[in-house]
């Protein structure tokens, strides 16, 4: 081989910037996201009765399903109410009931969003709540 | 392989058969395959119900219109209620109520020696919420359809900026979002209850469902409810029945078979 030595370097340092993205991160996991539950509405709430449309699980892992679903029963049904599990009855709207307890969406929904890579497009139309920025709370 | 005059022929005569033959040739080899692809779905065969319960209409009372300042409270209610922007031209307007002369609303209807008065009227536009929709027809996605209460919804998650609909539409009720909405609107004036729009889909008006869904009367209705009357059609006792049976109304341009529900009183 000529050049043998040119080669190996040359490879040498494709390979060390081909995995630079691994070998930079390495041991840097970024931490598990965990959403706050903790604005005025859900604190209002009696302890027994802080709880979701459905279980904290099924939301966790269902709710892009249930939100769609849901889109669909409201605007092309007509059927804006939503009767779930135990029989309780709620006005489907993701402006004016989600988003009325959970009225942090940059500590609730954009944390797993953001980790997950996922970039869902509800608030190019719909509004989110006006949150005020970190220290100027009461 | 080689053939001979005679195969030849047969094989010609019978391409001959089978082409000039078409869809009959089609229908005796395969009965009813080629009907049920052609007519499957489409607009055409959407069900619609016999008898609707609930067919929602209005009635404008143009008269009552021209008194000072009611066109605008009423283009001033839905615009507020529906975060419509205002991009201060018309080539980028948004369109769900305005205010038109009666040359334009009813073009092709004028008289040739109409009174002056009416012609200087001021006609409220909106959506007709057609019986027989074009703007539904012509939709690939169905992303706008028609409800059993006769309101022609949009659903801007389905709408793919196609502006079908916008050419099918004979009455100019639709606008296209050339620029996001949020550019022309007021951050403080959002209505919170309501979404905006996004760049890129077709808006009208709604009928106000969102408010129908809760027992309201549409916006422009309460805004200005000496003027507008809103009310079930298919209900011969109701409020718009009732005034339709005692005077004599127009609607928009009915020769194109679309049956519009809105009425105009002058």
């Amino acid at each position: 081989m000529y050049d043998a030595w040119k080669i190996l370097v040359g490879l040498a340092i494709f390979l060390g910037l081909f995995t630079f993205a691994f070998w930079m991160n390495a041991g840097k996991a970024a931490p598990i996201p965990e959403p706050k539950i903790d604005t005025p509405e859900i604190k209002k709430m009696a302890e027994a009765e802080r709880k979701c449309v459905e279980d904290k699980h099924f939301m966790r892992t269902t709710h892009m399903q249930l939100l769609n679903h849901l889109r669909d029963q409201a605007l092309r049904e007509g059927n804006r109410e939503y009767i779930n599990q135990e029989g309780k009855k709620y006005h489907i709207s993701l402006q004016n009931t989600c988003m009325k307890c959970h009225s942090n969406k940059k500590d609730f929904c954009d944390k797993c969003h953001n980790y997950a890579g996922v970039s869902p497009y509800c608030w190019d139309c719909h509004i989110a709540p006006i949150e005020q920025p970190k220290g100027n709370e009461l | 392989m080689s053939m001979d005059r005679r195969e030849f022929i047969k094989i010609a005569g019978l391409s001959t058969l089978f082409g000039l033959g078409g869809k009959g040739a089609f229908e005796l080899l395969r009965p009813g395959v080629l009907d049920a692809a052609e007519h499957g779905h489409g607009a055409h065969t959407q069900e619609k119900p016999q008898k609707p319960e609930i067919r929602w209409g209005m009635v404008i009372d143009v008269e009552k219109c021209s008194e000072p300042g009611v066109v605008d409270k009423c283009i001033k209610a839905c615009h507020s209620t529906h975060n419509i922007p205002d991009f201060g031209n018309s080539k980028n307007q948004v369109k769900w109520l305005w205010q038109d002369d009666y040359e334009h609303t009813f073009a092709g209807n004028e008289n040739a020696y109409m009174d002056d008065h009416v012609k200087e009227l001021p006609f409220l536009c909106l959506c007709n919420h057609c019986d027989e929709p074009p703007c539904v027809r012509v939709c690939p996605t169905k992303a706008t359809f028609r409800r059993p209460d006769g309101v022609v919804a949009m659903d801007y998650h389905r709408c793919i900026g196609c502006r079908f609909c916008m050419a099918a539409c004979p009455y100019g009720s639709r606008s296209f979002n050339w620029f996001d909405p949020r550019d022309a609107l007021n951050e403080k004036e959002y209505n919170m209850e309501f979404p905006t729009r996004m760049r890129g889909v077709v808006e009208k008006c709604n009928f106000c469902v969102e408010r129908l869904a809760k027992n309201q009367m549409p916006a422009c209705v309460e805004a200005a409810p000496q003027a507008l009357a809103f009310g079930n059609l298919a209900d011969p006792d109701s409020n718009v029945r009732q005034i339709l049976r005692k005077r004599s109304s127009m609607r928009r341009k009915l020769e194109l078979g679309t049956k519009p529900s809105v009425f105009y009183l002058v």
